[in-house]
């Protein structure tokens, strides 16, 4: 199945979870990473059970944050 | 490597960064990369601190992705963050290297410590056997052409 992949088109197996995808991205320092799909922001802990389906957009943000 | 940023560019941080005083700010930055291994910074995005607080900081998740999604529109790449430093100066703290994750990005700090003469640096953070390395990269402040 087709889907979208920060902002690039990507054919991926159909039923793969957003763990799967990250795990096939190669995203690098996962945990701190923020997932959405279809511009909806995932709990962390939900992505072994999130499955994609066609034409979703995902997109992977790394956490921006610091202190003083 | 040397990074390069407009003047007017520099003042939208500071006059935001400012204007929220005594919170941090925070923010994206974005441009290009050269082929000389420097970079230009041709847009700043001024996003909210969720934390609201003079201690931390911590980009809204949904402005940072309008923000990535206007770069892809607008043929520029993510370059890394911004973010002030009220009340203490332009280097990362602890927690700014703890938190600085992406080994591609610059991390430029405004220092608003000394009113009237806000420092804005930027920083190259990567984890190097387990410990964060930081090294200052080259500032350029530039008169807008």
């Amino acid at each position: 199945m087709k889907i979208t992949v920060a902002g690039e088109k990507k054919e991926v197996a159909d039923g793969i979870t957003v763990a799967a995808l990250i795990e096939q991205e190669k995203v690098e320092t996962p945990q701190y990473v923020t997932v959405s799909v279809n511009e909806e922001f995932l709990e962390s802990g939900t992505f072994e059970s999130t499955v994609l389906k066609e034409g979703d957009e995902v997109e992977f943000l790394y956490f921006m944050g610091g202190g003083r | 490597m040397k990074i390069t940023i407009k003047k007017s560019d520099f003042n939208k941080i500071y006059e935001h960064a400012l204007s929220v005083v005594p919170e941090e700010a925070c923010g994206l930055i974005a441009g290009t990369d050269n082929e000389d291994g420097s970079r230009d910074i041709t847009k700043v995005y001024l996003l909210t601190n969720i934390d609201h607080t003079n201690e931390h900081f911590s980009i809204d998740p949904k402005e940072q992705l309008a923000a990535i999604k206007d770069m892809r529109a607008n043929g520029i790449k993510p370059l890394g963050n911004w973010h002030s430093h009220p009340e203490s100066p332009s280097r990362p703290s602890e927690e700014d290297k703890r938190l600085a994750n992406d080994s591609k990005a610059s991390y430029l700090i405004l220092s608003l410590m000394e009113e009237g003469n806000p420092v804005l640096n930027a920083f190259h953070v990567e984890s190097v056997d387990g410990e964060k390395t930081v090294r200052k990269e080259e500032l350029i402040i530039k008169e807008d052409e």
